[in-house]
This record gives C-alpha cells, structure tokens and sequence, in this order.
C-alpha cells in the first residue's frame, strides 16, 4: 500500500526492504526447522537406546533369567539376587524416604517461623539436590558403614538412598502442599481442628498426589541409582538370597535380612557390562532392559498422574 | 502437648537434611584431613601423575581433573546448542499442545538410569563414531561419554532454560514484535537477552551435573588417568576413579582408602562453586522485573 501512496523513488528502496523482509522470514523458517530437530535429539536417543537394548537383550529375557542366580556362564547367569535386593532396598528406602521427606515438607510449608533456622534448612535442602550422588556413597562409606557399623547391608543401601532422593520428595511435598487453598485451612480451624488435625486430615489428604508424584519420582531414581552403592561395597556377585523375612519360629519376623549383603539390579548390568564378551553384554542389555522398564513405567506413572491433577486442579 | 510432640517430630525431619550435610562435609574432611597429613595439599592439586594403587604412589589431581574437564566440556558442547534451540522453540514458537508432548518425552529421558546410559555409550555410540567419521577411536573414550552426558542433561538444561524465556514479560514480546520485528529477532534479540542470567544458571547448573555423573564415564571412558585434553583417548574422571577403588577392597584407614575421599571432596568442591554461582545468577535475574 506503501508503494502505491508515495512517490517513484522510494519504490526502488521499499522493494529492497521487500526482499530483506522474505530473507528474514527464510531465517525464521530455518530455525523452527532446527528448533523442530534439535527438540527430537532427545526423542531419537531415547527410541535408538531402547531398540538397541531390545535388539541385544531381548533373546536373553526368559523365564530362567529371573530365576537363575548370577553365574561364571553368560547363558546361565540370571538376575534373580539382583531384583530381590533391588525390591528389598528400595522398600527399606521408601520406608526411611518417604515420612522423612514429607515430615519435612509438611513442617516447612505449614509450620516453620520465618526465621534464620529456616532460612538454613531451605537453602541446604536445594543445595543437597546439587549434591553428586557419588558423594552420598561416600557419606555411607565413611560413617554408615565404618562409623556407625551397619556394614555393607541392604539396610545401609536403603538409608543412603533415602537421604539422596529426600530433596526431591521435600521439594514435590512443598509445591503440593502450597497448592491447597488456604480456604480449606481456615474451614477446618473454624470448626475447632488443631493445627496437626488440620494437617493430617485435610492438608494432607489434598496434597496427596502432588506428593504421590515426588515419591514416585524419588522412587524410581533409587531404583536406577548405582555409582552410591558401589561405594558402599555392593558386591558383584551374589548367588544366594537373603534370610527370609518370615521365619518358623516365634516371633514368626525376622529382619535379619536388613543387615545381609545384596546386590542390585544396575550394579549387576553394570557388572555385566564391565566384562569383555558380548555373551555378558547381551545379559547386560537384558537386565537393562528390566530396570528401564520398571524406572519409566514409574516415571510415566507420576507424569500422568500430574497431568491429571493440573487438569482437575480448579480450587 | 500432643501438637508440641508433633511439631518438634516434624521439624526434626526438616533439621536431618542438615544432618546430612554436616555428615556429609565431616566424613569427607575428616577423612581427607589424614590423606593431607601424608600429602602435601600443593603436591596434590599440582602433580600430573595419579597413580595411588602403585608400588611408587604419587597423588597429582590433575589428571583426573583434566578427565572430568573435558568429559564435561564435550557434554555442554551438545547439550548448550541443543538444549537453547529446544528451550526456545518450545517457549516462542511451539502451540500449547507441541509442548505439552515433548516436555514429559524430555522428562522420560532425565529418568533413565545412568548405567543405561553407559551401556548405550560403550556399545552404541562408540561403535557408530567408530564405523562412521572416526576409525581410529578407542574402544574406551571420553568422546562418546560426553556426547552422552550432554544428550543426558539436555532435559535439564531445556527445562530450566525454557522457564527463564517465559518468565520473559509479555510486554517485551509484544513490542518487539509491533516494531516489525520477527518472531526468530524478537526471540534472538530482545527474548534472550531479557532472560540471559536465567539461561545462564541453566547451563551451570547443567555443567555441575555433567561433572558428578559418574556411570556413564566409569563405564565408557576408563579407568586410566590421563592428562590430556584430547576427547579421542581413554580417561579416567574424578568419580570413576571413586568407583574403579570402591570395587577393589581397600582396607579402611589405609592411604589409598582415604584418596577417594580426598578426590570426593574435589568434586563436592567443584560442584558446590558451580551452584553458588548458578543461586547467585538466578537471584540476580529475579531482581530485574
């Protein structure tokens, strides 16, 4: 319209800034078309990284592999000690992670008095999430292990990773606990409910799956978590269970099997993959495979969850 | 009184995160404390031979910090270009319904387990590069472990770089874009300036994780120190030294006991400089609208 209005001369320069116009559109295009490939980096990895796992370990995923004992033979060799003890830790870590991680949440968001002793507590909670994993192995090796005498035990395992996914379930209870409004808080103290009554029976219970999700989070990154159990000695190579929780005698419980020595699902892959030969790296990819399986079944899991809640969050 | 109990219950939950932090500080002091009795500090962080399980031990850092250096620098070098271009895409240019997809897809791959990783890295990428631009790869390379390292902190970076971008005023956009300005220059120019330290924090607290990951290397990169910047050979990082020890059998209290804690408190060191810095970007950023 431009051109039109105004005189001749300017129509050499308005055609100029024409093409100026459409090769600052190319480089628009050029860029979604970056931005297009550069946001399937993570996707493609993700699809190569299981297809190569499949293809690898696939033909070794068998009745037999969950139920054999690791063994000096590839074809033989089986993860059932591994998963045992995965479970088994992981059920010490939730026990010590959760109450710890959601206690702590709880007092920080409903509690706490604005004061220095806060302050501490919060920047030490983010400053331990930045904390590398291998370090808390350390931790557990100098003062669970040989410090307190827990010794290399399912029980020292669950500890160690209960305080390494605590900032993660701290964090996730805090943001869901925030998230309910302040109108239900005042409702129930309006009818007379304590403070803890308030907390525990309405708080919480609207808090659940914002908390669900960290927990689930926090879970399935112990359940992958290898580098701190090494430190703490996780053996290799163990080709036996550990004592049964229920016994025949009085009291019928035993938890004989905290103070056991274990293994765990990627510290047998890691194992695996350690070793010259493709027979070991086929088990590897198997075991592989198991663990990734369980850790983004759970992240699909709290993802989902989420999601569901940001939709039927309308307080 | 039932209320007090369970309030003191509920703070000492809150007060054992610093528990662990005192913990963690301590063992790795004290146990460095005797390391340094028999090494002089200089000697440590100056020498270029790390060779602890030897007859002849001599306790030199730097090649192991050479290791961790450069396995990072690789990662960022594919996880900075490539985890800025996703942040950006997604936060000015993709619809609503693009992001709400690939955000929990990024997510997914930020839970896979690292020894995953490792075993992806040694059996899949090295043999790619090796059949592909570069032959003559080692076997065991720092190479491939930083290119999985940085696909590995992408979500990360993306994430932390994405929220930075839209925090970003509306009113920035808007006119920008009233001035005739492309989406790509409003993004490029005004976006990304406005939103620098937030993107910057990204990137550190990114580095910091690509500096403590310890499996991917412990498996793809070696286990022999090396004071080489060179990604083509075969190194060992701070933390798969750690691991490489911890599978032996050391006997507690012996020299070579204490170096994996002194190298710890190297890393711990090393990562806690990094996310000072990335707290103090970000409280910088905060301050700006």
């Amino acid at each position: 319209m431009a051109d039109t209005t105004i005189g001749a001369g300017i129509d050499s320069r308005s055609s100029f800034a024409r093409i100026d116009v459409s090769s600052r559109k190319l480089w628009e295009r050029v860029f979604i078309v970056c931005g297009i490939i550069s946001t399937s980096v993570g996707l493609i990895t993700l699809a190569a990284l299981i297809i190569d796992l499949a293809v690898a370990g696939f033909p070794r995923l068998s009745w037999d592999f969950f139920f054999n004992f690791p063994s000096r033979r590839a074809a033989q060799a089986g993860i059932l000690s591994a998963w045992v003890g995965s479970l088994l830790v992981i059920l010490v870590t939730a026990s010590i992670g959760v109450p710890l991680g959601v206690g702590a949440g709880l007092y920080l968001e409903e509690y706490a008095p604005r004061n220095w002793i806060t302050n501490i507590i919060e920047i030490n909670i983010s400053n331990l999430a930045g904390v590398p994993s291998i370090v808390y192995g350390l931790l557990a090796l100098g003062l669970f292990v040989y410090g307190f005498g827990t010794g290399r035990s399912i029980f020292t395992a669950g500890l160690t990773l209960a305080l390494l996914i605590l900032p993660i379930i701290v964090v996730a209870t805090r943001e869901a606990v925030r998230a309910v409004p302040a109108a239900l808080r005042e409702a129930a103290y309006g009818i007379g409910c304590t403070k803890w009554q308030v907390t525990r029976d309405h708080v919480l219970p609207a808090a659940i799956p914002g908390v669900l999700t960290g927990v689930i989070i926090g879970i399935s990154r112990a359940l992958g978590e290898t580098a701190p159990l090494i430190t703490i000695g996780a053996l290799t190579f163990i080709a036996f269970l550990p004592s049964s929780p229920i016994t025949s005698e009085f009291p019928f419980i035993s938890f004989q099997w905290l103070f056991d020595g274990f293994t765990v699902l990627p510290i047998q892959a890691f194992n695996w993959v350690s070793r010259p030969g493709s027979d070991f790296h086929a088990n590897a990819a198997a075991a592989g495979i198991v663990l990734l399986l369980l850790t983004l079944g759970l992240n699909a899991i709290a993802i989902y969850t989420r999601y569901r809640l940001r939709k039927k969050l309308q307080w | 009184m039932r209320e007090k109990l369970i309030e003191t219950a509920l703070f000492f939950c809150a007060a054992s995160s610093v528990f662990v932090t005192l913990g963690i500080v301590g063992v790795l002091v004290v146990e460095s404390f005797g390391f340094f009795l028999q090494v002089p500090f200089l000697a440590f962080i100056t020498g270029t031979v790390w060779t602890p399980l030897f007859d002849n031990p001599q306790y030199g850092i730097l090649p192991l910090l050479t290791g961790t250096l450069t396995s990072t620098l690789v990662g960022l070098c594919v996880a900075a270009p490539i985890g800025l271009t996703t942040a950006i895409y997604l936060s000015e240019f993709a619809s609503t319904r693009t992001r709400e997809i690939i955000k929990p897809i990024l997510e997914l791959l930020s839970g896979v387990p690292t020894v995953v990783f490792g075993f992806f890295a040694l059996l899949f990428v090295t043999p790619l590069l090796q059949k592909t631009i570069l032959p003559d790869l080692p076997g065991f390379n720092i190479l491939s472990a930083g290119i999985v390292i940085g696909i590995m902190i992408i979500p990360y970076v993306a994430s932390l770089s994405e929220d930075a971008l839209r925090a970003v005023p509306n009113g920035l956009r808007d006119g920008s874009l009233a001035m005739g300005a492309t989406r790509l220059e409003t993004a490029l120019r005004v976006i990304l300036p406005a939103a620098i330290s937030g993107v910057a924090a990204a990137f550190v607290l990114g580095i910091s994780r690509a500096v403590g990951e310890t499996m991917v290397v412990a498996i793809a990169a070696g286990t022999q120190p090396n004071l080489t910047f060179d990604p083509m050979q075969p190194a060992a990082t701070i933390t798969a030294y750690i691991v490489q020890v911890a599978l032996g059998d050391l006997p507690h209290g012996s020299i070579a006991y204490q170096t994996i804690f002194a190298a710890g408190l190297t890393l711990l060191v090393i990562t806690l400089v990094f996310n000072i810095f990335a707290f103090w970007l970000r409280a910088k950023f905060r301050e700006e609208y």
